[in-house]
């Protein structure tokens, strides 16, 4: 096999202010032509450095202290900027993560495809174009002649993924590297992307560098897999080994994620939350939330399953009262809610709280974590002075931080210890029901486990029910007793968790479940041969 | 808060503006101090040169200049200092409320906002003083109205960013009113950008006021003010006299001064944002 890319002990260091921090410590890797090569890690492991590194490419305030990167015989450590332009979105090209951050929105999806081949003189508008259309095709793009003649914003998020990976096709380039491509993406459009990639690579018959965090999903689609912490290798091997029987501890770690089940069921107590026949939208012509019914039962956790698009978050809007109903009543115990927040009372706002998905912006940056916990323990109970500095530090103790994080800023702390403090938040003002809003969608896998473990204690001690909105099913067999899955607005199945998990009776339900990527390399592949063979589309019904 | 670090990392420009700064601010502050002479003292002929009991020279009425421009850095910078604590107590409070009120009350005055920046500022000043008269409390009240329209934009906009964080949301969602809201949860963020503007609006604000003396409806004679004496001595040009530069590039030096600071201070906003 021909060797494509060398890297020998590279160091890669970044400079903020006086610091130095080294980003990538002393990493070799190599990759041979037709390999694909899978780089995972945590977040801040380093793997954007180092596929970005790959293209001779370390982003601002960043620099190659030492090593070397060989692309095709020729080192890019002492290439010029030409050089580098040359093989840049050329030979080697790039897939980020947010298609919608990498697409101009200025400009049709053509126009942006064309542009690579075009500057590189490696072929004519028409011909471009052709191979444009082509490759929409391979990827079973909806209207591949004229998709392309569309805005970004006029196509779906898996539609504009899967155009960013045709445009990186676009100069037949040596080596792709794709970074996290599927990460902000539903389960069901995850799907539908991962097994473009899979043709695509094999279409190129090149190399691929695929980024990702979740050992799943890498697992399809490479055939040797590295794993970075803190900007060191940790392991390297060959895929199917590695999933076997992994050497070291971090990587058994990585793969032991989405194992936490919840086993014992509660009895069934009083009735916490109880929605009746709701009916809500934003404006007058669309309805968001359509007649969904559900109730919550002290110290019991539901829930509320659904991808982009299918109310949920509107449906927890409703609740807290920022999105006034139309029709139907809600139910707080036996008391009924003012559809509107502004017209419920303050003990009644005390009663029910929220945690977000983005710990950063449901933080004030400029308020201490005293301050933010403090808050609500004055403005609930009246407690100030020594009680109220006590009692913060119980909260702390609550959600597993040192006790001197009092006196720290929200950016002083990383994204799992901010959502922890989002969830003292909520506890201080002893609610009796918490609406988790996608809470551990934006954190790492290794880190979300641990919150959803404090958040089960913190139901067994405290005594406190959740609702519990995410898109992800692993998520909810680690923390639910009962499941509402949503579509559209409606509510499509509802019931036990575990018998929903064992026998799903509605088809949704049954694509969301067989979406979830498995640790089996083998599992995408039979995924879509299945699905192949029974003539189902692999996109969701719309 | 800007610490003493802060101020010994900034770049060299920022330490040039604050020394320029300084200099004006503690002139003006100690001028009955630092001036040799008093402010309206006939001391010689008309525009003498420098030198003898003038540093700088005499006046179109003999009166010793370096008092005069040191009594005018106190007397401008005074009133302009006032005019800019009253044109921003006025635009923040509007401008946060309307952001997070929003509705009616946003629209409401955002229209008189709008309905005030449509004239020429000098012209609408020029007509409502020579109705009402050139009184000094008519002349800021009117400068501090008009300039706080700007900061109401301003403060708008910035508010406006914020009210849409979910820490905002879940402040409303506890039941706080407008007051914590406001003052605890989105002044906080937006103070960087405001204190920048602050040193812009007084620059502007200056520049106003000496543009207003310069044209007779100003801080009145005798009372020495920078604007006025450009007026005042501009006859001395033609006699190849450089008199009326004096007070021009005292102007110039401290306008060039605060926007010296006022761009290290959004250097600064902007990094704590990226943060």
């Amino acid at each position: 096999m021909e060797r494509l890319l060398t890297i020998k002990k590279l160091v890669i260091e970044g400079r903020w202010d006086d610091n130095i921090k080294v980003l990538i410590d002393n990493v070799s890797l190599h990759l041979d032509r037709g390999e694909v090569l899978g780089l995972i890690g945590e977040s801040g492991a380093g793997k954007s450095t180092l596929g970005l590194a790959s293209m001779g490419y370390v982003r601002t305030g960043c620099h190659i202290a030492s090593g070397s990167i060989e692309f095709d015989g020729k080192e890019l450590t002492k290439a010029s900027e030409n050089e580098l332009n040359l093989l840049r979105g050329n030979r080697i090209t790039y897939v980020a993560q947010s298609a919608a951050a990498s697409f101009n929105p200025a400009h049709r999806l053509l126009r942006q495809f064309v542009e690579s081949p075009l500057r590189h003189g490696l072929m004519d508008y028409t011909q471009a174009k052709e191979k444009a259309i082509e490759l929409y095709r391979r990827f079973n793009l909806p209207y591949p002649e004229t998709i392309g003649y569309r805005y970004p914003h006029q196509v779906s998020g898996g539609q504009l993924q899967r155009a960013m990976i045709a445009m990186a096709m676009a100069t037949n380039p040596d080596l792709i590297i794709f970074d996290e491509p599927t990460t902000a993406l539903d389960v069901t459009t995850q799907i539908e992307v991962l097994a473009t990639i899979k043709e695509a690579i094999r279409m190129q018959s090149g190399s691929a560098i695929y980024i990702t965090h979740d050992l799943a999903v890498v697992a399809q689609l490479a055939n040797r897999i590295i794993v970075l912490k803190n900007g060191k290798l940790i392991e390297e091997g060959i895929t199917r080994e590695m999933m076997e029987s992994p050497k070291e501890a971090y990587t058994r770690d990585l793969l032991n994620v989405r194992r936490q089940r919840k086993e014992a069921s509660q009895p069934i107590e009083d009735v916490v939350l109880n929605i009746s026949n709701v009916i809500a939208g934003y404006t007058k012509e669309t309805t968001i939330v359509k007649n969904i019914s559900l109730k919550v039962h002290r110290k019991r956790t539901v829930a509320v399953v659904g991808e982009s698009g299918s109310g949920k978050t509107s449906l927890a809007r409703v609740i807290t009262g920022l999105l006034p109903l139309w029709e139907g009543k809600i139910f707080f115990y036996d008391k009924e809610l003012p559809p509107d927040a502004a017209k419920r009372d303050r003990e009644l706002l005390r009663h029910m709280q929220m945690i977000y998905q983005m710990p950063d912006v449901a933080l004030n940056p400029r308020q201490k974590i005293r301050r933010i916990l403090g808050r609500p323990l004055e403005f609930y109970f009246g407690t100030t002075g020594r009680k109220k500095e006590n009692r913060v530090q119980e909260l702390l103790d609550l959600i597993e931080l040192p006790s001197d994080y009092y006196n720290r800023y929200p950016s002083e702390l990383s994204g799992g210890e901010k959502q922890r403090v989002c969830i003292a938040r909520a506890l201080a003002a002893e609610p009796d029901l918490i609406i988790c809003d996608e809470i551990t969608s934006a954190l790492d896998q290794l880190v979300a486990e641990g919150i959803l473990k404090l958040l089960h204690d913190l139901q067994n001690n405290l005594g406190v029910s959740y609702l519990f909105i995410t898109h992800d099913l692993a998520t909810v067999r680690a923390i639910a007793d009962e499941v509402v899955v949503m579509y559209q607005g409606e509510i499509v199945e509802r019931g036990n968790k575990r018998k929903m998990f064992r026998n799903p009776s509605n088809d949704y339900t049954k694509l969301l479940l067989s979406s979830i990527p498995e640790m089996d390399p083998d599992w995408l592949d039979n995924l879509l041969s299945e699905r192949q063979q029974e003539g189902k589309s692999i996109i969701a019904p719309s | 808060m800007v610490g003493v670090k802060k101020i010994k990392n900034a770049p060299w420009s920022a330490k040039i503006g604050i020394l320029m700064v300084s200099i004006t601010l503690l002139t003006a502050l100690f001028a009955p101090v630092i001036a040799p002479f008093d402010e309206a003292e006939k001391v010689g002929d008309i525009w003498l040169a420098p030198g003898g009991k003038t540093i700088l020279g005499t006046d179109q009425l003999g009166r010793d200049l370096f008092t005069r421009m040191v009594y005018g850095a106190r007397n401008t910078i005074a009133i302009a200092l006032l005019i800019t604590f009253l044109a921003f107590l006025v635009g923040v409070v509007t401008g946060l409320m309307a952001a997070t009120v929003g509705g009616w009350l946003d629209m409401i005055f955002s229209r008189i906002v709008d309905v005030f920046m449509a004239f020429p500022a000098l012209i609408l000043t020029l007509m409502i003083l020579s109705i009402l008269g050139t009184s000094i409390p008519v002349l800021i009240i009117v400068i501090a109205l008009l300039d706080a329209t700007k900061v109401f934009r301003l403060a708008r906009a910035l508010a406006m960013d914020i009210t849409v964080m979910e820490f905002v949301e879940v402040a409303r969602l506890r039941g706080e009113g407008l007051r914590w809201i406001i003052i605890k949860e989105i002044l906080p963020n937006a103070l960087p950008a405001l204190i920048a503007e602050f040193g812009l609006r007084f620059c502007f604000i200056f520049l106003f006021i000496s543009a207003l003396s310069f044209l007779g409806l100003g801080i009145q004679p005798p009372a020495a003010d920078w604007g006025s004496m450009v007026r005042e001595n501009a006859g001395a040009i033609s006699f190849g006299i450089f008199v009326p530069l004096y007070p021009a590039a005292a102007i110039a030096f401290l306008t060039v001064g605060i926007n010296l600071v006022v761009d290290w201070f959004l250097h600064i906003s902007a990094q704590i944002r990226a943060q």
